[in-house]
């Protein structure tokens, strides 16, 4: 079950529109499409953004279609790429750029810290910079060293950004158009070994607000709380729940930053049972913050401890050893067991 | 200036000793010195000295408040005036500046008020001006990343195909900064209308130039990135006007990012919270006091006969006039309201940003009534 079974949830704007079947890559480039089809201020630029389409083809055939002063490649250095972005937006431009690995963002750190997060407030809402920061997130795909970090952490601990990642195609569509959109820095991550689902979808979608999380499957024993890749492992660990007669909740917070207390609260409410997913290194994690938030609020209707069931405090390891690293169902599950029912 | 200068192809290196229009006698130069630019005509060169004048005054007053403790801290720009109006003056109102903590003149002399300027390193706000007012970017601390934001505003520009050029300020330590390299390279590759501006003032802190580079020159970084680069006498007012106006001139026209490196000396500590003494000699200070840029030009308007001691007078005033409304601006204690520190960081809602400041303004309450929380 997906967000795709609500229809609530999913609007489709264009009346000529159908359902096709989309992957999230497809639904981003979808996204890209219309966003500089509807908004002359939009760009993108990056590392091999151009006319290769980006090494996940996020960007396939936009420069051709929008031409090299919309669509560009860029040098190589990502803080001169996001350098470079908060002068365009400062003279109006709605820049989207591309990180091409979560690891190769970290060049780009004090200009996304110090002054992509900081410029409205330092200069009291004069300046805003509503520029977008994509980075493909997270393991799962083989990658070697320095690509498949789960970088959020860094982001989420960074006042005056909002983290944001899409666990499905119409989310994807929806909350990339809503990130452009918005006059906040957004840091976009996308789930890289989730780029090739599909789903059924109708493009243009509209899902909920990119800041509210959702509850993709109702449970009143446990609360599952997952977000990007790990969206996928929650539900599955639900299904197989299911067949042992445990009901789990699953939310996708959809939202790192800001975060949603308030559909987590009542489902934790609900079921006084949560635990929370990532794939980034348990210890000051994101995690630890959505545990601690949610025990000082909900500490009288929790029956138990807010389980954390996350990557390794090791550094991401190489192909061949990451399934062991990785938070798989079977492990949830086995978390859960942990406590005392 | 003769345009052959700045429109040839392929970039040349710089010249051997730095560009020189005016010697430290306050006398011109002979023109192999002068690599084919112009001493400016004299009404300009009085606006110059008129500005580097109250510039000057301005420093003192400022760092004179910060040793009253009325300022938090203040890096004075004493000594760069050349450097630091030529700047100023080389730009249109269409134009950006992207200054540094250090370029606070240059602030001023763009037409900032004193109490807008100052409110930064009083410590009431991070930066307490409207860019959008005086095409100024906030005064960047963090070094050499604000020369990106100025390639990439220059490249918006161009993109809208706008006559607008950025000029971004750097120090010498901060050419050892990776982003100073990237938006050499960005700037060069996108052929971005920017001008950077190097004032090599020799001290990052306490770091001479000799522990940042090994280049003979930092100007000569400019050819390997295939823009022209000019190594100047920072503290000649007309060099450094004549060679920034034709970079200037050169981007707006379309001509590309120009690297100019203007040799000159921070006469005061770092900051006030700095102690010279603790790594360079009196006597280091006492060489280039004797290349002192306002004197020098001062001396260059005498010898020609065109300062007067009524404009002489006219500055002087006008330097205690602007003095006294700093002053008078800073011993006012600011009305801060601590509740704004919430309201800028987000244009969109926050709900935990809002309970934030609601806990905030329950202390303050509190705090009002007397009573303990």
């Amino acid at each position: 079950m997906t967000i795709l079974d609500d229809p609530k949830l999913l609007v489709a704007a264009d009346t000529d529109a159908h359902p096709t079947t989309v992957s999230i890559s497809s639904a981003l480039n979808a996204a890209l499409r219309d966003a500089l089809a509807d908004d002359p201020t939009v760009v993108i630029f990056g590392e091999d953004v151009g006319p290769l389409g980006g090494v996940f083809r996020v960007t396939d055939s936009l420069a051709h279609e929008f031409g090299e002063s919309r669509v560009w490649d860029s040098p190589l250095a990502e803080s001169g790429i996001v350098g470079t972005a908060i002068g365009m937006a400062m003279y109006g431009l709605r820049p989207v750029v591309e990180m091409q690995f979560d690891a190769f963002s970290y060049p780009a750190f004090e200009q996304i810290t110090s002054h992509l997060a900081k410029m409205a407030n330092r200069t009291k809402g004069r300046v805003t910079l509503p520029i977008v920061i994509r980075i493909p997130y997270a393991g799962g795909i083989g990658g070697v060293e320095h690509h498949s970090d789960s970088s959020e952490a860094y982001w989420t601990h960074t006042p005056g950004l909002t983290v944001v990642t899409p666990s499905n195609p119409a989310d994807a569509y929806s909350m990339l158009r809503e990130a452009i959109a918005s006059d906040d820095p957004v840091i976009f991550l996308e789930p890289k070994s989730r780029y090739w689902v599909k789903d059924v979808v109708t493009l243009p979608a509209r899902t909920a607000p990119m800041t509210r999380a959702l509850v993709l499957r109702e449970g009143t024993d446990v609360t599952l709380l997952a977000y990007g890749p790990t969206v996928k492992t929650a539900l599955q660990a639900a299904e197989i729940g299911a067949l042992e007669g445990l009901s789990i909740e699953v939310i996708d917070l959809r939202s790192l930053s800001p975060f949603d207390d308030e559909t987590v609260g009542s489902s934790v409410r609900k079921t006084s049972r949560a635990a929370v997913i990532h794939e980034a290194a348990q210890f000051g994690g994101y995690g630890a913050e959505v545990a601690a938030r949610v025990t000082e609020r909900q500490f009288f209707h929790l029956s138990a401890p807010i389980l954390r069931i996350a990557g390794f405090d090791i550094p991401y390891p190489s192909p061949k050893l990451e399934e062991h690293y990785l938070p798989t169902a079977e492990r949830v599950l086995a978390a859960l067991d942990t406590w005392e029912w | 200036m003769s345009d052959d200068v700045l429109t040839r192809g392929a970039p040349a290196l710089p010249t051997r000793l730095p560009i020189r229009l005016i010697d430290e006698n306050g006398d011109p130069v002979s023109t192999t010195r002068s690599a084919g630019f112009e001493i400016p005509d004299e009404d300009t060169i009085l606006s110059l000295y008129r500005r580097m004048v109250l510039a000057r005054r301005f420093d003192a007053q400022v760092t004179a408040l910060t040793r009253q403790g009325r300022l938090a801290t203040y890096p004075s720009a004493l000594g760069q005036e050349a450097c630091e109006i030529s700047a100023v003056a080389a730009l249109g109102r269409e134009d950006w500046l992207f200054p540094t903590y250090r370029d606070t003149i240059a602030l001023l002399t763009r037409g900032v008020s004193p109490v807008e300027i100052l409110s930064f390193f009083r410590g009431d706000w991070h930066t307490g001006f409207d860019p959008y007012e005086h095409r100024i970017s906030p005064q960047a601390t963090p070094l050499a990343t604000q020369a990106l934001h100025a390639v990439g505003l220059a490249t918006a520009a161009r993109l809208a195909s706008d006559s607008v050029v950025a000029l971004t300020m750097l120090g010498d330590g901060s050419t050892s900064e990776g982003d100073a390299h990237e938006a050499f390279n960005f700037a060069s590759v996108w052929q971005a209308p920017v001008v950077f501006l190097i004032q090599n003032n020799h001290w990052a802190i306490s770091v001479p130039f000799e522990k940042q580079s090994h280049a003979r020159t930092l100007a000569d970084r400019a050819i390997g990135y295939g823009m022209p680069g000019y190594f100047v006498d920072g503290n000649d007012v007309a060099a450094m006007f004549a060679v920034t106006s034709a970079a200037v001139g050169r981007a707006r026209s379309g001509g590309g990012p120009t690297m100019i490196e203007g040799l000159t000396y921070r006469m005061e500590a770092h900051t006030n919270s700095d102690d010279p003494r603790r790594y360079r000699e009196k006597s280091d200070e006492a060489k280039w006091k004797l290349l002192d840029p306002v004197e020098r030009i001062e001396k260059y308007l005498l010898n020609i006969g065109a300062l007067t001691d009524t404009v002489r007078m006219d500055i002087a005033e006008a330097g205690e006039v602007l003095a006294a409304a700093t002053r008078d601006a800073m011993n006012t204690e600011p009305v801060l309201d601590p509740l704004e520190l919430f309201d800028h960081v987000y244009r969109a809602d926050r709900p935990a940003l809002r309970e934030q400041r609601e806990f905030l303004a329950r202390e303050l309450a509190t705090a009002e009534d007397g009573s303990t929380p």
